[in-house]
């Protein structure tokens, strides 16, 4: 409660005058509704009993008019309520994106998307529902229950302590029924999660179930999760089932202790009938909002669960950020420079990078070359600090990164790497991605020197083909190529570039290497490398064994000494490089036969 | 040619078409979607009957109420009759006790009647999608499976579990109330009959106009939720190229604003129905009031009648303004039904046969006789006439541009597909005549993306042969040269893998796969692509393992890097669906085809 109030608040305040009047209209309807119970009993009493036939008609037009002033007053209080439940989630979700979006890789390291898109959808969605039906609807419950009490007990006061006795174990079932059935949601919502997990990992890893003949052990896996859901299910519903016909029941026997008590006392003479008739009334105005208790108490839990989990990562803080007194960042050069830099993933002990040392000139290529996990990335992710480092510093132009602003240091620096993620938008977008200013002209000449316009015109929109998930599916080397073409319009003056193209076909391979090539002219580049001819053109190759820089040089210098360099060379890279021979001997023999 | 064409196509501020395209505006009742829901419904008659029965009984519990107030008012306290207000006291006990019961058990059953249907239609839907052929899934996205398991699903259980019985009560209760009302005073009952046409046609206006909304609604929703998706999955680049202002302007400004307009103008009119309704009965109110009373100084009615009818007046338009929800309702679950069932009956085009028997342990001999393929939907021939016989033992690769057939040609061998004509045959035996399961158990693969399934490392290669012990287990990873790094993750072989959990690279994630197949010692390998995502320098890794893996396998390779290809037996260059060069490498050089001209480029600088 104390979360809901200290969350809530701050969400709500913008909206405080359409509070206010939700709230004001909510006690016109309830006193609305308080009168009409009031208007039969005089009907009864004064009109039907005494015969006062000006009365009766009064009290016919009574009920219309405040049948017309309720229907408009609720009309408005319902749009408010939803009116200002959709404005929370509105701002809710544009905080939740643009937090999320901010939030460093490390934080995306550790989750899970479909957990961030829960955050902002379901979570998001029964903070909705409770503030646009139970958030006003507690408050009507009380008023209601407030009204009708002073009511009850200004006609007849025994009567009322009788009727409003039913309430206490209504309260403490629902209190109870409360806290056990939010338990019982999460176990539920725990249950789905597992279900959806299984079902969603089978069907992406299909051909994986199949190629190894499980679908038996996967049908009972599923089966598992499908069978814990429909218990779990049953036995939250079961407790459902207990608590809401009582509920009713309870509010019953209130109306048949008022008949039973209140017909004595009519026959004692203590009580008029008009006035039994509307007691019973009242009590059965309640009878409805008593059940709906529960279900409130129900919705409150889950948005309470939902806010908390919102709420933990809008206050994650993102701890790469600007700084305070960020500088503007000059046109670099593209100079790059590691001082001493150490770096480690968050909850891993060992160092990701240790002691990296090194300069980088405007314009030079630098290779790095080591195994999978000897540090590659990690150390081309610490230049666009996407990572900080936990020792040492980068700088660029003999600037701390972590002092720059990181839009303007970010916005210097082009990113082709391996796996080429395009957006479900047309193609002229995603080359535009970097720089979303940039005329069509522009783009053509991108894609034009990535070696992507000649595809591009043959696809059906040429470049307003919308691609990605929802759209045209583009060939691994056709996305590449899109990706280097959105990096040269940024044009950027620093580089970072995989130049694995291993997933295509030897042709796109000879035109991406063209493209390749031609990305890296004028810039510092900072290249993950595989091929020899990349390495060959290197002014500086790092070699990294487990976060280390071990050699350092260029190709010919390196290649000279004994080490990790000259291993790496031997088994792969000079393989390349006898092929190529090889196939110009074979290629020039058969040029000679003709 | 014109020089003035039209602007590219940049972001749009509508909702794009996709967003919709699962949103099909529905007829509602549809007989063949009721009957299959109905064959779900079957082993739950009996409980739906005594749901039913215990359903009207409380039913008539409530009409049961004012009818003893009225009773109790008439006959006993105006007629000063202390019996009868006993009598009608202990009926009321005894109704409202009878009502507690029969609500209390209806619900406990329904809820295992709804939550049985959907678990046996989940438990469907998933046997079904293990038994359908991988072209199936090439054309239907995990995200729509998961709309259909999950949401579809969850329509239907609400359906079930609650509307279902709510609709019968509440027609049960409005004949009630109506009979009631009848028999209390015919005159009152065609008054407020009066009022009805009103609330019929307001009723129709509003659940017209809301469906479009709702289905307006709906597709902001699902714009919001790619965007997001999209947005998250693609943080880093977006980070990167940073467009994180742009893309928050975009958001707020026209998808989530969208969604905000939508869902404003959608409970715009939602929030006028209830008002309505609750007017018409004010005036019916009114009306019985003003010529009920008339009735009664004429000594026509009793006053406590006229009470009665009051009260009755407010049972009776509730169910109708419920009945206009739960017609949405049946609507959306009518239209889930249509999803759910088209998926239940898409064809299993890859199955055993009826006498298909057990693939007898494989030397590995492979033979493609006259072999073509195309797929069911899609008249375009994928390949046309394979000839191929593969000797046991011996390695071939198979090398050709994308969409040639390569990868077709070694899903043939495993049977994720079966050809359109001519036969695939292992040892001499017809794929289509033995089972899958026993066919794939000898059958190692491995895909250029190396799925891993959430759990730790040690039972993602245990997915090879569920029956290894841990010992096969590193076995099988040292061979691979997996052994050394998960030994350096944090919790060795119990790390887990999931998406969140450790990152392993792609390079780990594949030796982990190549240590599964191992573990699962097959006779006939299969790599597709299955080093191309991992680097050089890892690649020289898997080569040793590979040596390791290939020998004495029969095995199909299909790699874009030379250095897998060269070291094959022999290799089959696939172009349009043919194969047009066949040969060892060194023969194909010789022969300067089509493989020495892509070889050469390869290298050209």
């Amino acid at each position: 409660m104390k979360i809901l109030l200290r969350h809530l608040v701050p969400l709500l305040r913008p909206y405080r005058k359409q509070i206010v009047l939700a709230t004001l209209a909510l006690l016109v309807i309830t006193a609305a509704q308080l009168v009409l119970p009031e208007i039969l009993r005089l009907v009864v009493d004064r009109g039907l009993v005494q015969k006062d036939t000006g009365f009766l008609a009064a009290a016919g037009l009574v009920i219309l008019v405040v049948g017309v002033v309720r229907a408009v007053v609720f009309f408005w209080q319902r749009f408010l309520s939803a009116w200002i439940a959709q404005q929370v989630a509105f701002d809710l979700r544009n905080r939740l994106y643009d937090h999320i979006q901010r939030l460093p890789f490390s934080f995306h390291d550790r989750s899970q998307t479909g957990q961030l898109i829960s955050r902002c959808i379901e979570d998001v969605s029964s903070m909705n529902e409770f503030m646009a039906n139970g958030l006003f609807e507690v408050a009507q419950i009380v008023i209601l229950i407030a009204g009708i009490t002073v009511l009850l007990f200004n006609t007849h006061w025994q009567l009322a302590v009788i009727a409003m006795l039913p309430m206490i174990p209504l309260l403490l079932i629902t209190t109870r029924f409360g806290s056990r059935i939010s338990a019982l949601f999460l176990r539920i919502d725990q249950a789905m999660g597992t279900l959806s997990a299984r079902l969603q990992e089978n069907v992406t890893g299909a051909q994986v179930v199949r190629a190894f003949a499980r679908e038996p052990y996967e049908i009972d896996r599923f089966d598992d999760a499908n069978r814990r859901l429909y218990e779990t299910r049953v036995e939250a519903f079961a407790e459902f089932a207990r608590v809401f016909p009582t509920t009713h029941l309870l509010v019953t026997l209130g109306t048949i202790a008022i008949l039973w008590i209140g017909g004595l006392l009519v026959f004692r003479d203590e009580l008029t009938i008009g006035q039994l008739v509307a007691f019973n009334a009242y009590l059965l105005l309640m009878a409805t909002p008593a059940q709906q208790l529960t279900w409130v108490v129900n919705q409150a839990g889950e948005a309470v669960a939902g806010l908390q989990r919102i709420f933990e990562i809008l206050e994650t803080e993102p701890h790469i950020a600007d700084p305070p007194e960020a500088r503007p960042v000059p046109v670099l050069t593209g100079r790059v420079e590691f001082r001493n830099v150490s770096f480690r993933y968050d909850g891993v002990r060992e160092y990701a990078l240790s002691g990296i040392d090194f300069t980088a000139e405007p314009d030079q290529v630098i290779a790095l070359i080591g195994a999978t996990g000897s540090g590659k990335t990690s150390l081309v992710n610490l230049i666009s600090r996407f990572y900080d480092v936990a020792e040492g510093a980068v700088l660029v132009d003999g600037l701390d990164v972590r002092e720059l602003a990181l839009t303007g240091l970010r916005s210097q620096i082009g990113i082709v790497l391996q796996t080429s993620l395009l957006f479900s938008d047309s193609i002229a977008e995603n080359i535009a991605f970097g720089r979303f200013e940039a005329s069509d002209e522009e783009i053509v000449a991108a894609a034009v020197a990535a070696q992507a316009d000649d595809f591009i015109r043959q696809l059906p929109e040429g470049y307003s083909t919308i691609v990605g998930e929802r759209g045209i599916t583009l060939s691994g080397g056709q996305r590449q190529r899109v990706a280097i073409a959105r990096a040269l319009l940024l044009d950027p003056r620093i580089l970072i570039l995989d130049d694995s193209t291993s997933s295509v076909d030897m042709q796109t391979e000879h035109q991406l290497q063209l493209a390749l090539a031609r990305l890296m002219e004028g810039r510092t580049t900072f290249v993950i490398a595989h091929r020899l001819t990349t390495v060959k053109r290197a002014d500086l190759i790092l070699v990294l064994d487990c976060g280390r820089i071990v050699q350092r040089g260029r190709h010919e210098a390196l290649v000279a000494q004994q080490g990790l360099y000259r291993e790496i060379y031997d088994l792969q890279l000079r393989d390349q490089e006898e092929f190529i021979e090889k196939s110009e001997v074979i290629a020039g023999s058969a040029r000679n036969d003709f | 040619m014109t020089t003035e064409a039209r602007p590219f196509l940049r972001k749009t501020t509508d909702p794009p078409p996709y967003v919709l395209s699962d949103e099909i505006l529905h007829k509602g009742y549809d007989p063949y979607v009721v009957r299959r829901y109905g064959e779900f419904l079957a082993p739950f008659k009996w409980p739906l009957i005594w749901s039913i029965i215990l359903m009207m009984i409380s039913s008539v519990m409530v009409v049961a109420g004012p009818y003893l107030l009225q009773y109790a008012i008439d006959e006993g306290l105006t007629q000063d009759r202390p019996d009868v207000l006993v009598r009608a006291v202990v009926l009321y006990t005894a109704a409202a006790g009878i009502q507690w019961l029969t609500t209390y058990v209806r619900i406990l059953m329904m809820i295992r009647v709804g939550q049985g249907v959907i678990f046996d239609l989940r438990r469907q839907i998933f046997e079904h999608l293990q038994a359908l052929s991988l072209s199936f899934y090439s054309r239907y996205s995990v995200g729509r499976v998961m709309s259909r398991a999950i949401n579809d699903v969850g329509v239907a259980r609400r359906f079930i579990t609650w509307v279902m019985l709510a609709t019968f009560r509440e027609l049960f209760t409005l004949v009630g109330i109506l009979i009631a009302m009848l028999f209390l005073n015919l005159r009152l009952s065609l008054l407020v009959f009066t009022v009805l046409p009103l609330m019929l046609w307001a009723t129709s206006y509003f659940r017209a106009k809301s469906r479009t909304n709702y289905r307006n609604v709906r597709a902001a929703n699902s714009w919001v939720n790619s965007v997001l998706a999209e947005n998250i999955n693609g943080v880093r680049v977006v980070q990167a190229f940073t467009r994180e202002d742009r893309n928050f302007g975009y958001f707020r400004e026209h998808v989530n604003g969208h969604n905000l307009n939508m869902n404003l103008r959608a409970q715009r009119l939602a929030a006028m129905f209830m008002p309505v309704a609750d007017l018409l009965s004010s005036i019916a109110t009114a009306l019985v009031i003003w010529v009920g009373s008339s009735l009664v100084l004429d000594d026509q009615l009793t006053a406590g009648v006229l009470v009665a009818f009051v009260l009755y007046i407010e049972r009776f338009f509730g169910p109708i303004r419920n009945l206009s929800q739960r017609f949405d309702n049946f609507q959306s679950t009518m239209a889930g039904g249509e999803r759910i069932f088209d998926l239940l009956d898409r064809a299993i085009d890859v199955k055993d046969a009826d006498d298909a028997v057990a693939m007898p342990p494989i030397r590995g001999a492979v033979e493609f006789d006259r072999v073509s393929f195309h797929y069911e939907d899609d008249p375009e021939i994928v390949l046309r006439e394979i000839d191929l016989v593969v000797p046991a033992g011996s390695t071939l690769a198979l090398v050709g541009e994308t969409g040639a057939g390569k990868s077709t040609i070694v899903k043939l061998v495993s049977r994720f597909h079966d050809p359109t004509d001519g036969a695939v045959r292992i040892d001499g035996i017809d794929l289509r005549t033995v089972t899958q399961a026993s066919l794939r158990r000898q059958m190692g693969i491995v895909l250029q993306d190396p799925f891993l399934f959430a759990g730790t490392v040690r039972e993602n290669i245990r997915f090879g042969r569920l029956e290894a012990a841990d010992a096969e287990i590193e076995a099988a990873a040292r061979a691979v040269g997996a052994h050394d790094f998960i030994v350096g993750l944090q919790e060795g072989y119990e790390t887990q893998v999931a998406e969140g959990g450790v990152m392993l690279s792609g390079g780990q994630r594949q030796l982990v796969s190549f240590a599964r197949a191992l573990l699962a010692d097959p006779h006939i390998l299969i790599l597709d692509e299955a080093t191309s995502s991992v680097d050089t320098q890892t690649e020289v890794q898997i080569q040793a393992a590979l040596a390791k893996l290939l020998k004495g396998r029969t095995a199909f390779v299909i790699a874009h890097r030379l250095s897998t290809i060269v070291n094959a037996d022999r290799i089959a260059v696939i172009a349009g669906g043919r194969i047009v060069e066949l040969g060892a490498h060194r023969e194909l050089l010789e022969n300067d085809g089509g493989y020495a001209r892509l070889y050469r480029m390869g290298f050209e600088e």
